[in-house]
């Protein structure tokens, strides 16, 4: 620690930080644009000037940018200094002689950085008479707006979509007083994390467009802690809420998992909260007449409820989108032996030997926050910036770990993020990518190896072999010597190695050869330690199913077909996405009953006897898994309208009536988590995920929406003009109303992120312990799987027999592959069109070409797809996307081509 | 005994002085111009909604009777989608209409909206539009704003130069 003088007084400071990042942690305010913990510093924008001092007799005082000054030891600075106040205030002065009068109806307003820093440096009169500079803004896509006349030339886009992000189509242009933000034409801008440009401008260039459509201040949105439902990473979000509809989605800080970040998949999925598939009232869909009926609340329990005291065997299909919670309640209305997954096979064998791997080894499964640290990555088999996105993001950081590292041997301190950039030119760590197909990730990997996912499992076991002879030999490793002792020895010499693999290849050997790769490191290292292992896994909650336990849905099928099964109560989950239209509707036309729970209307509901209104991620509460292994808890944003209320409460209800007495005792969210931790050891720490609902705070809940929140006395007069009294809620520590304790809560339940004079997202660094780490009192959620270490037996990694056809591997798509943000209209404008890819030569020998349109099989679901040849795909694979236009998911697992006739 | 009588004659006086009450509502009291009534909605001078729908009226106002949605038509240009003041909470204090950045909303020398019923002092969006631009004639936001919405292109306002070229090199 160092001793710094600010303004005459000693404080403590960290000598390898810059002064702007001690003095924000310090409580100052002072102003600056350029400068992101996440980016660093390059003093561009000559805000955050300070004076500094040469000793205690100087008082005139030189003026220096503190981002680009160390706080060293006896550094004397001062930041109410006349000479730095009157530059700041000018510098500012000059930056808003061409800002136009717009912030009535920017997007930015309310939450705008250049507004909080213009006031901070006290420009409070434009002087100035010249002519405003205009400019013509740019269409990126059904996103992101743009209005470039609002830019104040910072670079910080362009740093993070560019250098952070590794986009390629957004580029500063012109020069002088001309420079400009944009594409090199109008167009949608590529890159999975474009969304973070809104957060990233520190003013309103770039705005969220699917916000525009229903805007909403940021005084005005109810939040509440929550966690993206649309990949396994498990993000955290601040879902914002208005007049009982999501309005916007934004990133929440997580010191371990999402950091800053998120991607636009995530961002931007929200709209299926309000898409007219939701499902708002009970039905029977097969009602009299076969027309549907609406049903009351009593109607659809008793019938719930008399299916199952009527039926003899009862099954119970489980969610890997529904929360812990729900698929508890479930597994214990059913038993654990009629309780399967709506996930295919493939898809269920991987969730479980990821599971398994990260459980039974010595590897730990890293944050997506300590895989950017990670200085050497292999990567088997997955697509990560489609399957993923925020792990690619992070492997990105981790592919500049070792260049960093040599630059801050230079001496090159770490945020010095010009020097940096200097020092690293064009130079990645070692990043090793073995995939079927061209990934976007491919731009910086050291070495790309195309093959099927059959050879990449029997290359990750050679390469596993290579650290540690003990590794069982399997035939058919088509991968040269070199290549495997080169990514063999990147393992060994790595201060933190990682091994990523993934769902994405169907396949469970690739899961089995990670984590035999990752563990072997551990006998060539010389420090013993295994690699870290990390998995992405499909869904939300795909971990925390399989942490469950269950069969997967072909066995559920399979019993029905045996007329085993009476009645099916199938939660949150579209068979006819899975398994295909013809076997659903088979499987529904062999159970006697069935009941459906979900918040989407889809085929296998329109099928059922009883539909129930299930809550969205935004309307309830409960906990999700992720690929890590990290419990997080969703706090419901608001409370939705009756009767839409969580699954695991319907279920609740019909069992009640139906005379299963243990649910009487889920009386609330908090009680049923408790109850499932109870029953799975490997759930036992789930309660500690977030503060419980008896937290208070000098005796009062904490508010969801801040306090100056608006329109309360209006709101929802053209109802009743009776105001009506806010909802309880007896789950979490959180109120539904602006009410609530004056004092700030803990981090991990602080809904609003607003300081004095810091209404932007920028004002995270005053919720931080220090800049870039936890929350202030401690990150919420907590780890459940912890690596069980020495001694480990080898996974079993049984190669499938090379098949005759196409090794069929499921494209991933960022945008469409994922069935609710699928239904966000922004998201459905840019998913892509289905199609089969090929290799020419393997579409050749099946005397296919271009835009041939060739019908797919599997287990009894079929599709007819287009051909895309795509020379870049490994030969011996047929890439079948996965969900796009209703493309059943057990296709793009183990679709077959009927080529010929 | 003397209080008295001078009370009497004071109040005597007065029954020849002219009168202050009104005849209401046979007799109208006349209204100073800046009077804080009713509110309502202007329109700019080219006949469009003045309010771009950026909720300063509504956080603002002390009593949270304001209550808007924001939208936008094809080309971006903002306007509320409904409008919602609770006439039975407002205090007439006039602070939307100094948050106004556009002078759409703006209160007039109007206090006659008494009712039998509460929720006939709900004023809806239909309610508060008025035809004209109301006390100030000649602006128009959309003119001066840096956003193109149909209204003007980049450029053309009177404090603007023409929109950049940024293929230009020219120092």
């Amino acid at each position: 620690m160092a001793t710094i003088w600010i303004d005459g007084v000693s404080y403590e400071a960290d000598p390898s930080r810059n002064l702007l990042a001690v003095i924000l942690e310090l409580g100052f305010d002072l102003p600056y644009f350029c400068w992101h913990p996440a980016l660093g510093s390059i003093g561009a924008c000559r805000q955050c000037a300070i004076t500094q001092f040469r000793g205690e007799d100087d008082h005139q005082g030189q003026v220096v940018m503190a981002c680009m000054t160390p706080a060293a030891e006896g550094a004397r600075v001062s930041i109410d200094h006349a000479s730095a106040a009157t530059l700041r205030k000018s510098v500012i002065e000059w930056l808003m002689v061409s800002h136009p009068h717009d912030c009535p109806v920017c997007d930015e307003g309310g939450e705008c950085h250049l507004q909080d820093m213009t006031v901070m440096a006290g420009h409070t009169y434009r002087r100035s008479r010249l002519p405003k500079r205009t400019y013509i803004s740019q269409d990126l896509g059904p996103l992101i707006g743009h209005e470039m006349n609002r830019c104040i030339q910072c670079y910080r886009c362009v740093r993070f979509y560019r250098e952070y992000a590794g986009g390629h189509d957004l580029q500063a242009m012109g020069t002088r007083d001309r420079i400009y933000f944009g594409r090199y034409q109008d167009g949608p801008l590529e890159s999975e994390f474009a969304g973070n440009l809104v957060e990233i401008c520190p003013t309103g260039v770039f705005t969220d467009k699917t916000q525009a459509r229903h805007y909403t201040r940021k005084w005005d949105l109810q939040t509440a802690p929550s966690i993206c439902t649309h990949c396994g990473v498990g993000c955290n979000i601040n879902p914002g809420e208005r007049y009982g509809a999501l309005r916007r989605v934004r990133a929440r800080y997580h010191g371990a998992v999402n950091g800053y970040f998120l991607c636009d998949r995530g961002r931007y999925g929200y709209e299926f909260e309000s898409s007219d598939r939701r499902i708002r009232v009970p039905l029977a869909p097969r009602g009299e007449q076969n027309q549907a009926e609406e049903l009351s609340v009593q109607a659809a329990v008793t019938r719930v409820a008399k299916i199952l005291t009527s039926s003899r065997r009862v099954i119970g299909v489980g969610s890997p989108r529904a929360t812990i919670e729900s698929n508890y309640a479930l597994q214990r209305l059913v038993g654990a032996d009629g309780f399967f997954h709506a996930a295919c096979a493939e898809e269920h064998r991987s969730s479980l030997a990821a599971l398994d791997a990260l459980r039974e080894g010595p590897s730990r499964s890293p944050a997506l926050r300590e895989i950017e640290r990670c200085d050497a990555v292999v990567v088997l088999g997955e697509d990560l910036t489609q399957s993923a996105p925020m792990m690619a993001l992070a492997i990105r950081q981790a592919a500049l770990a070792i260049p960093r590292s040599v630059a801050e041997r230079q001496g090159i301190p770490p945020w010095h993020d010009a020097a940096i950039r200097e020092s690293v030119q064009s130079a990645r760590g070692p990043v090793f990518l073995l995939s079927p197909a061209p990934t976007k990730l491919d731009d910086l990997a050291t070495r790309v190896y195309r093959k099927t996912p059959r050879a990449i499992a029997a290359a990750g076991q050679a390469i596993a072999r290579a650290l540690d002879p003990q590794v069982p030999a399997l035939a058919g490793d088509e991968m040269d010597r070199a290549g495997i002792e080169e990514i063999a020895r990147a393992l060994t010499v790595a201060e933190r190695p990682l091994v990523v693999a993934g769902s994405g290849t169907a396949s469970e050997a690739v899961i089995n050869a990670a984590a035999n790769l990752a563990w072997a490191t551990s006998a060539a290292r010389e420090d013993d330690r295994a690699a870290e292992l990390a998995y992405a896994l499909p869904w939300a909650n795909s971990a925390g199913l399989s942490l469950l336990g269950g069969a997967p849905l072909d066995e559920a099928l399979a019993a029905a077909e045996r007329g085993e099964v009476d009645a099916a109560i199938i939660l949150e989950s579209d068979l006819d996405r899975i398994a295909g239209p013809g076997p659903a509707e088979r499987f529904l036309g062999q159970v006697r009953h069935a009941v459906v729970l979900d918040h989407i209307a889809h085929p296998t509901a329109a099928r059922a006897d009883v539909v129930l209104p299930a809550a969205t991620f935004a309307e309830g509460h409960g906990h999700l898994v992720n690929s890590e292994g990290r419990a997080q808890r969703q706090m419901a944003v608001f409370s939705p309208d009756e009767p839409i209320r969580e699954s695991w409460r319907w279920l609740r209800e019909a069992m009640m009536l139906a005379g299963y007495d243990e649910a009487d005792s889920w009386t609330g969210a908090e009680a049923i988590a408790e109850a499932a931790a109870r029953d799975h050891p490997a759930l036992a720490r789930l309660p500690d995920a977030q503060l419980s609902a008896d937290f208070r705070l000098g005796g009062a809940k904490v508010a969801r929406a801040p306090h100056r929140y608006s329109g309360r006395a209006a709101a929802k007069l053209h109802l009743n003009v009776l105001e009506p009294t806010p909802p309880r809620d007896n789950d979490s520590p959180l109120e539904f109303s602006m009410e609530g304790s004056p004092v700030l809560p803990p981090g991990k339940i602080e809904t609003t992120f607003w300081a004095p004079g810091w209404s932007s997202p920028q004002a995270l660094t005053r919720f931080q312990e220090e800049i870039d780490g936890p929350l202030r009192g401690g990150d919420p959620g907590v780890r459940l799987i912890e690596p069980a270490g020495e001694p480990f037996a080898y996974r079993d990694v049984a190669l499938s027999a090379p098949s005759p056809e196409l090794a069929p591997t499921p494209v991933v798509a960022a945008f469409g592959s994922e069935e609710l943000s699928a239904l966000a209209p922004g998201i459905a404008a840019l998913a892509p069109r289905a199609f089969l890819e090929l290799n020419p030569r393997d579409a050749a020998s099946l005397g296919l070409a271009d835009d041939d349109v060739v019908s797919v099989r599997a287990r009894g679901a079929s599709a007819r797809l287009s051909v895309r040849l795509e020379p870049g795909r490994a030969q011996g694979t047929a890439g079948i996307p996965l969900g796009l236009e209703d493309i059943p998911v057990a296709l793009s697992f183990a679709g077959e081509l009927i080529t010929g006739s | 005994m003397v209080f008295v009588l001078r009370s009497l004659w004071v109040v005597l006086q007065h029954m020849f002085r002219k009168r202050e009450t009104y005849r209401y509502p046979e007799e109208k009291a006349p209204l100073p111009p800046r009077w804080r009534g009713r509110i309502v909605l202007a329109r700019d001078p080219d006949g469009g909604e003045r309010c771009v729908a950026c909720y300063l009226c509504a956080v603002s106002c002390p009593v949270d009777c304001i209550a808007l949605q924001a939208t936008e038509d094809d080309q971006g240009r903002r306007y509320p989608d409904w409008f919602r003041i609770n006439f039975s909470r407002c205090i007439y204090c006039g602070l939307c209409e100094e948050a106004c950045p556009t002078y759409a909303i703006q209160l007039i020398p109007d206090y006659e909206m008494s009712e039998y019923r509460r929720d006939k002092l709900v004023y809806e969006k239909e309610h508060l539009l008025i035809e004209g631009p109301g006390k100030y004639p000649h602006y128009n936001f959309y003119r001066e704003a840096g956003v193109s919405v149909g209204v003007k292109d980049p450029g053309e306002s009177r404090e603007e130069e023409p929109p950049v070229d940024i293929r230009s090199l020219l120092p």
